[in-house]
């Protein structure tokens, strides 16, 4: 690609709002992300006494467990968000601009 | 009455199983048998390399959770659920977690910008020579440190399953990985990945539901067992994490250390586009997660049904865990069926590391550094092909060099080196227009550099590696303090019985005194660096970058951009 036609592009205000909205939305999922593990590891590291609670009055199950297979489900819930949006949103709009910048 | 079972229970295990040599025979012909069909319709560097980027999104999903499922993950964390409890929950958690990071940073822009290596992506718009000699060394530390880790681990394993020598067990994983990636390329090791991962998932699913049935279904029943059996600190958070910022710092090069494995990575070019790309670590997360719960449920089961004193008899780190469950529930025949998984877990692994290395070896190094980017197909492919044979040797040889020693920490390496070298300048390469070639560079070895420096000036190596000798004896000599300690409490101990043992207790506290001052501790207290080594990368390639100002790269920066987002003049799919 040469230099002018990406020049171009990049000043096409529809490739702009698709870039900044890949961005967006990849920045939230990922501190999503990066606040469900770290907040799991927080919660071992200084309030092991929540983590330790029986989920119910005679279970032996703690509330650590479903939370820990919670942090995992989430997790792929998380990327199932992101292919849900990329699969409806982006790919129309990365259709679009490639069409009509004839790339 | 669960209790009552697992004592009277014997194992099989260590002996030669003919049902798991029949499984694994199969295995191993099913795989030749579709090398064979590779190795016709690998001609080409990019089949050799990228499966001619023919797979699909499903395909690839599977043969990345292939790739990742180690038999480290399928053992060692049934192992460490069913001796340590929750605690062994947070690797099950922390070893998933930066699938999603790959996905939403870098699974696209990676598979758009480069051809076969996340080097290619890094070298897109900054000088080739330099970046692909830091990446390449990048690529081949952490495929070392992995690889190192599979072949000691294989060949304990095997060992403990089938009393095979462990040279033997070396010689059969190095000759068959060797074979696949030799004459079958990408394609032929995709295809491996992708079984192990059906059989794997598939033997995972069949022991869960058995030992779920052993407990009416209920895991209110497990975990009630669990808790009269081991005590209510069993479902617990125990002694693992005590200082968060090691915490943290494990949990950094987790997350980031995924998006930084060559190996991985190098399965986005096996896809036809970025969306396929996309779609893989959808599925892969799916897999890899599943399965993940799976080990909750069979680590528990373990120490519930076989009984944690039995499976650390077998093996003291617990390793057994998941194969004494399977013979519990299903005898030696179902103990075959997964010991044979296992053995193809470890063979899928190191055949996925193998290729990822001769990769970084031909096309990062030989052609991009070398050759200047300019070598014919055929060259490129004889390269690969001799590098290929040389790290199978190569992995071998360092198999059978650590034969014995503690390698655990080397998975940890790896992580810990991918995810400061590689994922930094890959991350940077994408998204910051002012990256220099100087910056990257700097940024690649630094990050490299200190983590492995602080590992070995760590604990982990420091300490239990370096000095196992006087840390072994320092616990023997702790030990008798103890076991005197406690015969002078018991009662009925006679007056000069007991100044006897005084006197011993005296002179075995000295000598423990002694063997502790032995030991010199670690100039570096975390087991963990990545907070540093991460940290100081990305420091280091601000700086220089910011320093060193390179039009070029900036001026190219816009075409990249172009390309990140819609894919204009990726490499496509070869043409059929």
């Amino acid at each position: 690609m040469s230099s002018e036609s990406a020049h171009k592009i990049l000043n096409d205000p529809e490739f702009r709002s698709l870039a900044s909205q890949k961005n967006t939305v990849s920045l939230i999922l990922t501190i999503i992300e990066l606040t469900l593990y770290f907040g799991f590891i927080g919660l071992i590291a200084y309030d092991k006494g929540f983590l330790a609670e029986k989920i119910a009055e005679g279970s032996a199950i703690t509330i650590g467990i479903p939370i820990a297979v919670g942090v995992i489900v989430l997790s792929w819930v998380l990327t199932g968000i992101y292919i849900f949006w990329a699969n409806s949103s982006y790919d129309e709009m990365v259709k679009r601009v490639k069409k009509r910048v004839g790339g | 009455m669960v209790a009552q079972q697992a004592q009277q229970y014997q194992t099989v295990i260590g002996t030669l199983n003919p049902v798991s040599v029949l499984c694994f025979l199969l295995f191993v012909l099913a795989t030749l048998g579709i090398t064979y069909w590779a190795a016709k319709k690998t001609k080409t560097a990019s089949q050799f390399y990228a499966a001619g980027g023919g797979i699909t999104g499903f395909q690839n999903g599977l043969a990345l959770s292939g790739d990742y499922m180690s038999a480290a993950s399928f053992l060692g964390i049934a192992g460490l659920v069913s001796t340590k409890g929750f605690d062994g929950l947070i690797y099950s958690v922390g070893w998933l977690v930066g699938w999603p990071i790959v996905m939403f940073l870098i699974s696209e822009p990676l598979r758009n910008l480069g051809k076969y290596t996340f080097s290619d992506v890094v070298a897109f718009r900054l000088q080739q020579r330099p970046i692909k000699t830091a990446a390449a060394i990048g690529s081949l530390v952490t495929v070392l440190f992995y690889l190192t880790a599979q072949m000691v681990g294989a060949g304990t394993l095997i060992k403990l399953m089938f009393n095979l020598p462990y040279e033997s067990a070396l010689y059969i994983v190095g000759g068959l990985m060797i074979a696949y990636v030799l004459f079958g390329g990408m394609l032929a090791t995709t295809w491996v990945q992708i079984i192990k991962a059906v059989l794997l998932l598939g033997g995972a699913t069949v022991l869960v539901l058995l030992t779920l049935s052993k407990v009416d279904f209920s895991y209110g029943k497990l975990f009630h067992l669990a808790a009269s059996k081991y005590g209510n600190s069993f479902l617990e958070p125990g002694g693992l994490i005590s200082d968060p910022l090691d915490a943290f710092s494990l949990g950094l090069a987790l997350m980031f250390g995924t998006a930084g494995l060559p190996h991985i990575l190098m399965r986005f070019y096996t896809v036809p586009d970025a969306r396929e790309a996309r779609k893989s670590v959808f599925y892969a997360t799916g897999f890899i997660g599943y399965f993940y719960i799976l080990t909750v449920t069979i680590g528990f089961g373990a120490a519930v049904l076989v009984g944690k004193e039995f499976i650390t008899k077998i093996d003291a780190g617990g390793n057994m865990a998941a194969l004494t469950l399977a013979e519990f529930n299903g005898g030696s025949m179902f103990l075959g069926f997964l010991a044979a998984v296992a053995f193809a877990t470890i063979l899928a692994v190191v055949a996925g590391l193998t290729l990822a290395g001769a990769t970084a070896l031909s096309h990062d190094l030989y052609v991009g550094v070398f050759r200047n980017g300019q070598a014919n197909e055929k060259e490129e492919m004889r390269v690969a092909k001799i590098a290929t044979v040389g790290l199978g040797i190569a992995a071998v040889l360092l198999g059978i060099l650590f034969k014995g020693q503690n390698v655990a920490f080397m998975v940890g390496l790896a992580f810990a080196v991918a995810s400061s070298a590689n994922f930094p300048a890959l991350l940077l390469s994408i998204t910051w227009k002012k990256l220099t070639t100087a910056g990257a560079t700097l940024s690649i070895y630094t990050g490299m550099i200190v983590a492995v420096g602080l590992i070995v000036l760590s604990p982990t190596v420091y300490v239990d590696v370096m000095q196992a000798k006087e840390v072994k004896a320092m616990n023997t000599a702790a030990a008798l303090v103890t076991k005197l300690d406690q015969e002078i409490k018991a009662p009925g101990l006679a007056p000069n019985q007991l100044l006897a043992k005084q006197t011993e207790l005296a002179k075995a506290k000295t000598d423990a005194e002694a063997a502790k001052k032995a030991v010199k501790p670690a100039p570096f207290k975390m087991k963990n660096p990545g907070v540093f080594s991460m940290g100081l990368a990305f420091l280091v390639a601000f700086l220089v970058s910011l320093l060193t100002r390179e039009k070029q790269a900036e001026e190219m920066f816009e075409s990249e951009k172009v390309r990140t987002y819609l894919g204009i003049g990726a490499e496509g799919a070869a043409k059929h």
